[in-house]
C-alpha cells in the first residue's frame, strides 16, 4: 500500500500547486503509516523532480514520452492508473486544476475510487474513517465528505496547504512506461497557445491578486492595476462586467461564474462585492478593498479598506510598496 | 446530430447559504433554484448547433420532482424533449451513472454538460461519465464548433488553451466565452407546456461518498479602514500586521 502523488510539471519546472499536493500527500503518507511515491506528467528535468525529496517524497516516476509534454486526459489517466497499479496505490493526491480535477474523475471510475475535489485541509482518519473537507457552495461553505471507497482519490485546493521544504532531501528518479497507444492520444491537443502574462504569474497559481472592477471607468487605465500587481510580484484579476465589456480577458474573471482564487492577498480596486464576486475569493486569506463608496458591501468582506479614489489610491500604494524594498 | 445536455439545478447565485439544524443537508426553504450558469452555455450551444447543422436536443436532469420548473425553462429556452432521472442527486458518480446509461440507450452522439455545479463545484460528472462511456471528456471548453462527426474545442489549461479534435460520441463540459446564453421568450414558453419530460428511475450503483457534515467560512473580524491621505500606511500594514507581502 502507498501514496501516489500526481506532479505536474511546466517548461522543466514542478508547479507551485503540485508542490502544495506532494506535501499534502507525504503528510497523508505519514498519517497511514506509509510511503509517498509521485508520478510527474507535462515537461520535467531529472534536476527538478529529485528535489521533491523537499516535501517528503521518496520515489517519483516518469515517463519521458514526448506526447506527454501536453495534456492529453486519455493518456494522462492510463499513466497514473498504471502508476497507481505499480505501487499499490491506495490514495491517490492531485491538483484541483483543470488538468489534475479531469484526470481525478475519469480515474475515479477506472480504479473504482471514492474521489473528493477542491480539498482544503488532511483528511481525519479517526475511528478507520476517512473524511476530508472540501469547499463547496462556490466558496460560500465547507463540506466534510466521507470517502467510502477502499481506494481514495483527493485533489488538493491551490494555495490551502502550507508546501513542505526539507532542505537538502532528495527523491529518486526511476523511468516508468505505461505501454502508451496512440489511441490513449485521442484527445491531444492540435496546438497549444499560451498566454502573455504580465509578469509571468498565472492567476490560479498567484499567492498575490490585485483586482479591478467597474470604477476603473475603463481598459485605458489598467496601467493602475499592472503597476501595483508588478511592483507587489502580484497577478491582475477582474470583476466579470469588465470581461463582459473586453475590457480584459474572459481568463481574468473572477467569481462563482469566473475562477476562484485563494491567495494569500486580495487588492479589490473599484469592485461592489456583489455576492457572485465574493464567492470567488472570499477564502483569500487578506481582502483588502478600495472602493470611494464607504457603503459598498465589500468592506463587510475585507480586513484592511481604504474609502477613496483609486485614481488616487493606486499610485500612492505603488510608490509605497517600491520604497519597502 | 442527437445532443443530450445535462442541466443542474441549484440555488440562485444571490443566495445565502444556510444548513437544516443537524448541518447535513443544504436549506433550500424560500430559496430559489436555477438552472446551473455553466449549463446555460451548454444549452445555448446545443441550439445554435441544432439549428444550423440539424439534429435533437435532450435536456437531462437527475433530480427529484422540484426540478421540473428548470428543466421546462430549458424547454422554453429551444430543447426537444426532457428526462429526468427521479432521485436525489447523491453524489457525483451517483449523478454520472445515471446520465451514462441514458446517453448509451438513447444513442446520443454530444454530450454537453458545464463546467461544474456552482452548489457542489465538483468538475467531475463530466469526467466520469466520458470514462463510463469510454469516450473522450473535454473540459472545461471555451468554444465547440462541429463540423459533420468531428468537432473542434478548446479546452482552457492554467495560463493558456489547447485546441482540441475529438470525433463523435464525446463529453464536453462549457464555460464562456462559448456562447451568449438565451433566455425564453413568450413562444418559447408556450411550446414549452407541450413538449415531452420522461420521468424515469434511476439505476446503477449507490454512491461512493458521503456528506458527514457542512459549515460557514468563519466570519470577517471587521475592516480596518485606512485614510486615502495615508494610503502608503496600509502596504506597512500588510507587511508588518498581516505579514503578506
Ligand atoms: C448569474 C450571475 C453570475 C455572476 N457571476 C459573477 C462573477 O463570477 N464574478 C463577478 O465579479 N460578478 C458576477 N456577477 C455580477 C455581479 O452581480 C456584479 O454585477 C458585479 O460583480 C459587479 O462588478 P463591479 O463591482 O466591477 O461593478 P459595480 O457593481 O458597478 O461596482 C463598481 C464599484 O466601483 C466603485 N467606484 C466607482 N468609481 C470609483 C473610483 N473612482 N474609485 C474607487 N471606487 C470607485 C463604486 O462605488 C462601485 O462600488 C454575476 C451576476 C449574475 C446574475
Ligand atoms: N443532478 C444533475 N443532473 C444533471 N446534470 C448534472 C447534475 N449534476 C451535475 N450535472 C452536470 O455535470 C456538470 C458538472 O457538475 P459537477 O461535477 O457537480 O461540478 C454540471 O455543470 C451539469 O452539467
Amino acid at each position: 500500500m502507498s501514496v501516489l502523488i500526481v506532479v505536474e510539471c511546466d517548461g522543466g519546472e514542478v508547479k507551485k500547486s503540485s508542490l502544495e499536493v506532494a506535501s499534502y500527500g507525504s503528510q497523508v503518507a505519514q498519517l497511514l503509516g506509509t510511503s509517498a511515491t509521485a508520478v510527474a506528467v507535462g515537461e520535467a528535468t531529472e534536476a527538478n523532480l529529485a528535489k521533491l525529496g523537499e516535501q517528503g517524497i521518496a520515489k517519483v516516476l516518469y515517463d519521458n514520452e514526448p506526447r506527454l509534454k501536453d495534456f492529453v486526459n486519455g493518456a494522462y489517466t492510463k499513466l497514473i492508473a498504471a502508476a497507481a497499479q505499480q505501487e499499490d496505490a491506495k490514495v491517490i493526491v492531485l491538483a484541483n486544476s483543470n488538468i489534475g480535477a479531469a484526470v481525478g474523475s475519469r480515474l475515479s471510475v477506472r480504479l473504482q475510487a471514492s474521489l473528493a475535489t477542491n480539498v482544503v485541509e488532511l483528511p481525519k482518519t479517526e475511528g478507520g474513517s476517512f473524511t476530508v473537507k472540501r469547499g463547496a457552495f462556490s466558496g460560500k461553505a465547507f463540506a466534510d465528505v466521507k470517502l467510502d471507497g477502499e481506494r481514495k482519490i483527493i485533489a488538493v485546493k491551490k494555495n490551502s496547504i502550507e508546501a513542505l521544504h526539507e532542505a537538502g532531501k532528495t527523491a529518486e528518479v526511476v523511468s516508468f512506461s505505461a505501454q502508451l497507444t496512440d489511441a490513449d492520444f485521442a484527445d491531444a491537443p492540435k496546438q497549444v497557445v499560451m498566454q502573455d502574462q504580465a509578469g509571468g504569474i498565472l492567476l490560479p497559481e498567484a499567492d498575490k491578486v490585485v483586482s479591478g472592477g467597474r470604477g476603473m471607468k475603463g481598459p485605458e487605465n489598467w496601467n493602475l492595476i499592472e503597476d501595483l500587481a508588478q511592483a507587489l510580484g502580484a497577478a491582475t484579476a477582474c470583476s466579470k462586467p469588465v470581461s463582459d465589456v473586453d475590457w480584459r480577458p474572459h481568463h481574468e474573471h473572477v467569481g462563482q461564474t469566473g475562477i476562484t482564487v485563494s491567495p494569500n492577498l486580495y487588492i479589490a480596486c473599484g469592485i461592489s462585492g456583489a455576492i457572485q464576486h465574493l464567492a470567488g475569493v472570499n477564502s483569500s486569506k487578506v481582502i483588502v478593498v478600495i472602493n470611494k463608496d464607504p457603503e459598498a458591501p465589500f468592506f463587510k468582506a475585507a480586513d484592511y479598506g481604504i474609502v477613496g479614489d483609486v485614481f488616487d489610491v493606486l499610485p500612492k500604494l505603488t510608490q509605497a510598496v517600491k520604497e519597502l524594498s | 446530430m442527437k445532443f443530450l445536455v445535462c442541466i443542474s439545478n441549484v440555488p440562485d447565485t444571490t443566495t445565502k447559504i444556510t444548513f437544516t439544524p443537524d448541518n447535513k443537508e443544504f436549506n433550500k426553504a424560500g430559496v430559489q433554484f436555477v438552472i446551473n450558469p455553466w449549463d446555460e452555455y451548454a444549452l445555448t450551444r446545443a441550439i445554435e448547433l441544432k439549428e444550423a447543422q440539424g439534429g435533437t436536443v435532450t435536456v437531462l436532469n437527475v433530480g427529484e420532482a422540484d426540478t421540473e420548473p428548470n428543466i421546462r425553462k430549458a424547454l422554453a429556452i429551444g430543447a426537444d424533449d426532457a428526462i429526468r432521472v427521479n432521485a436525489f442527486p447523491k453524489d457525483a458518480f451517483f449523478v454520472a451513472q445515471q446520465i451514462a446509461a441514458i446517453a448509451k440507450d438513447g444513442g446520443y452522439d454530444v454530450i454537453l454538460m458545464g463546467k461544474e455545479s456552482i452548489d457542489y463545484n465538483g468538475f467531475q460528472v463530466h469526467g466520469m461519465v466520458g470514462e463510463l462511456l469510454g469516450i473522450p471528456t473535454v473540459a472545461p471548453a471555451m468554444k465547440l464548433d462541429m463540423s459533420g462527426n468531428t468537432a473542434t474545442l478548446e479546452r482552457e489549461i492554467e495560463g493558456g488553451k489547447e485546441i482540441v479534435e475529438v470525433s463523435t460520441p464525446f463529453v464536453a463540459s462549457c464555460q464562456q466565452p462559448m456562447c451568449e446564453p438565451r433566455i425564453p421568450n413568450m413562444r418559447g414558453i408556450m411550446t414549452a407546456r407541450t413538449k415531452p419530460l420522461k420521468v424515469v428511475e434511476p439505476t446503477g450503483e449507490g454512491a461512493r461518498t458521503e456528506v458527514a457534515a457542512y459549515a460557514l467560512p468563519p466570519a470577517k473580524q471587521g475592516v480596518k479602514l485606512i485614510p486615502a491621505e495615508n494610503a502608503g500606511e496600509l502596504i506597512k500594514l500588510l507587511r508588518n500586521e498581516a505579514k503578506v507581502i
